[in-house]
């Protein structure tokens, strides 16, 4: 019998670790004949630690299973979910680059190649350079960091520019709260990552390329490490990719703590050695990036895309979608939420759909009062913007942004003021120190909300003041886009800053 | 490492860092390295890794300050990280951190009297939809309650 129990860290966190061992006792209590496979995450958060035991009519379903289930389970007394694919959250979704996630052992090529792994490098290499960018501009694909920008025309500015070294460095910093689709499908499937950033690697005529994985994420990093020594092991990285007579190889470095590495020039800085303060721009990373050499950085979801267009066609991706953000977005479902998790969708739903529908609403049953989207530079959507369906543009429109795709729900126990000053206390926290405007600004920003609170007539228009100046001031996001979370708190939720000047009356 | 216990010497630091000195970038390697081995980032190994790397030492000092994770004293036996982020803080990770802190008796970045645990703040740790989390010595906790709080102290002897 095989029995698959995730390893994802999510998994573990709610006890994967401790079922597998039940498992392991009980089947062998019973001499039943057990092979434990830990997979990835199917993504459905709300099930795990989700169990699926292999039967001729698919994989089966259990969960959430803890400890005291499993004799239940083996004893096939335990209720089932039915075929883990026929789950309405898991069927209704459009599984791209998840395709494999929670699927197979994501240490094993053999199973990787099998489920569709390696064709889309397959296809690059039989490409040449011109056409394997044409291919990723073809896709549409645009940068799911965070920033949006066309993943191709990245690609193109370093593929023309001439140097003796260019490099592939992957953005896995994802500092977002409400995001974690980095690391689930790191842990999930490494090697789509690897693949991504060595088709990068040949499109570009880059040799070397370096994971910036941020140290929060211990077992992300010891997956994505195996996983590169499996690759250079079997063929799939080294002097000679796949036998194509290319070069590519990569390693995994871990980042210290620090939120502003996820901006990319701050990366490039802590990735060489120093402090990580933001570079101004020009010169782009791309033209002088990692150790002043053409530099393609990209969000691991960025290129753990790649794969799947070069496997299926850049048209069948692009045919997903809508307007201008085209394929899919991989929704991260957070925060106070009855089914969160990794929800994989074509561009083009609504939010209120994905905290509704897909996420059923609050996990404490309560009414939603704010959802905020994109991390904490993004807004803080109230229930009347819900109709605002998720792509770039129609976000931006709406006065919000997707960012990372992450989504964190709030009820209505929630205080939008402390969470406004959470905002500038998290920017003042996080700040690399370069802009005054972000570096004393936000510590003003804290100052200035406990005025409100406290009464103070006037109060709001300094702190309206004082984000047109973090806006206009700031070279980088963190200190520039901080008044978005923290103006759409104030503007949609007025009540929560006028009470306090009441109260305080 | 114990806080009495003896300061590096040059050439221990010297030998670990040394294989590493070929990376591009070496330096947040190294003082990982450090780390991992000491349980900080000893003073001792500023002079070491200035001259190792050809750099200023108040370049080095720049660098370590700089990011929250390298520490220049020793933690307690146990690091407990409790996330203070947005997806946290929505499912009561607020009311969770002060009352942890409180029980202890300690405030963020302390150890406990009995230098078991070291409690630290830290913003997301991918457990968003299992929210409150934290970790303990590298290992992840989600839908951390009152009860299950008080298992982690227990088992790490706060
Ligand atoms: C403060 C700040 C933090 C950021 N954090 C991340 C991050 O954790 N991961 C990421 O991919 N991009 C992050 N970005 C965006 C990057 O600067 C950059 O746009 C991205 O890595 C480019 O890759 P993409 O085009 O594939 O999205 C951040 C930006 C800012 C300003
Ligand atoms: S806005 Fe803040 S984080 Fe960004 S460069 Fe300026 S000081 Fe640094
Ligand atoms: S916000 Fe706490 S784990 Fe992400």
């Amino acid at each position: 019998m095989k029995i698959y129990v995730p390893l994802d860290s999510a998994a573990k966190a709610l006890g994967a670790d401790d079922v597998a061992d039940a498992i392991r006792r009980e089947a062998a209590a019973r001499g039943l004949d057990v092979q434990i496979v830990r997979n990835g995450s199917r993504g459905m958060v709300w099930l795990e630690p989700l169990v699926e035991i292999a039967t001729p009519e698919g994989r089966i379903g259990y969960g959430p299973v803890s400890v005291e289930d499993v004799p239940a389970l083996l004893d096939g007394k335990m209720a089932s979910l039915g075929p883990v694919d026929e789950i309405p959250w898991f069927a209704r979704q459009t599984r791209l680059t998840f395709a494999r996630c929670g699927l197979i052992d994501p240490l094993d090529l053999d199973e990787y190649a099998a489920h569709g792994g390696l064709a889309g490098l397959r296809r690059a290499i039989s490409m040449d350079r011109a056409g394997i960018v044409q291919e990723v501009l073809d896709s549409g694909l645009r940068g799911r960091g965070g920033a949006g920008f066309p993943t191709g025309i990245k690609w193109k500015t370093v593929m023309d520019a001439a140097a003796p070294q260019k490099y592939i460095v992957c953005n896995a910093d994802e500092g977002d709260s409400g995001t974690f689709a980095d690391r689930m499908i790191i842990e999930g499937d490494p090697f789509t990552l690897i693949e991504g950033m060595t088709i990068a690697g040949l499109g570009v005529g880059a040799t070397r390329g370096y994971v910036y994985l941020r140290s929060e994420y211990p077992d992300a990093i010891a997956i994505l490490t195996q996983a590169v020594k499996i690759a250079r092991q079997r063929g799939m990285l080294g002097h000679d990719v796949l036998g194509s007579g290319q070069a590519f190889d990569m390693e995994v470095r871990t980042g210290a703590g620090a939120y502003v590495c996820g901006e990319e020039t701050s990366l490039l800085n802590s990735l060489e050695g120093k402090r990580g303060t933001v570079r101004a721009k020009p010169p782009l990373p791309a033209l002088e990036g990692f150790l002043g050499r053409p530099t393609i950085v990209n969000n691991v979801i960025s290129l753990a895309t790649v794969p799947v267009i070069f496997e299926k066609g850049a048209k069948h991706y692009a045919d997903f979608g809508l307007g201008r953000s085209r394929g899919t977005v991989t929704l991260q479902i957070a925060g106070n939420v009855k089914r969160g998790g990794l929800f994989e969708t074509a561009f083009g739903v609504s939010l209120g759909e994905v905290v509704n529908d897909i996420g059923g609403g609050t996990a404490t049953g309560r009414p939603v009062k704010a959802v905020q989207v994109g991390g904490p530079l993004g807004a803080y959507m109230p229930v009347s913007r819900f109709d605002a369906p998720l792509g770039y543009e129609e976000m931006d429109q709406n006065g919000g942004l997707i960012g990372h795709a992450g989504l964190v729900v709030f009820d209505d126990s929630v205080d939008m003021l402390q969470m406004a000053r959470f905002a500038m206390e998290f920017c003042a926290v996080e700040s690399c120190g370069k802009c005054t405007p972000c570096r004393i600004g936000a510590v003003r920003g804290v100052e200035t909300i406990d005025r409100i609170a406290e009464g103070a007539p006037g109060a709001i228009d300094l702190l309206t003041d004082l984000c047109e100046t973090m806006k206009d001031g700031s070279l980088c996001a963190l200190g520039g886009f901080t008044p978005f979370p923290v103006m759409s708190a104030v503007t949609h939720f007025p009540d929560d800053f006028a009470t306090h000047r009441e109260a305080a009356e | 490492m114990h806080a009495n216990a003896p300061a590096p010497a040059e050439d221990e630091i010297r030998a670990i860092v040394a294989p590493m000195t070929s990376l591009e970038g070496p330096l947040l390697p190294m003082l990982h390295e450090l780390q991992r081995i000491y349980g900080f980032v000893p003073e001792a190994a500023v002079p070491v890794l200035a001259d190792v790397l050809n750099l200023g030492r108040a370049e080095v000092h720049g660098v370590i300050s700089f990011y929250h994770d390298f520490r220049d004293h020793p933690t307690g036996r146990h690091v407990l990280k409790i996330c203070r982020a947005e997806a946290c803080q929505s499912m009561g990770a607020n009311a969770l951190a002060e009352s942890t802190l409180k029980k202890l008796g300690i405030g963020w970045h302390d150890t406990t009297s009995n230098g078991a645990v070291t409690v630290e703040p830290v913003y997301c740790l991918g457990m968003c939809a299992c929210a409150p989390a934290a970790m303990i010595d590298g290992r992840v906790v989600g839908r951390v309650d009152q009860a299950r709080m008080q298992r982690l102290l227990d088992e790490a002897g706060a």
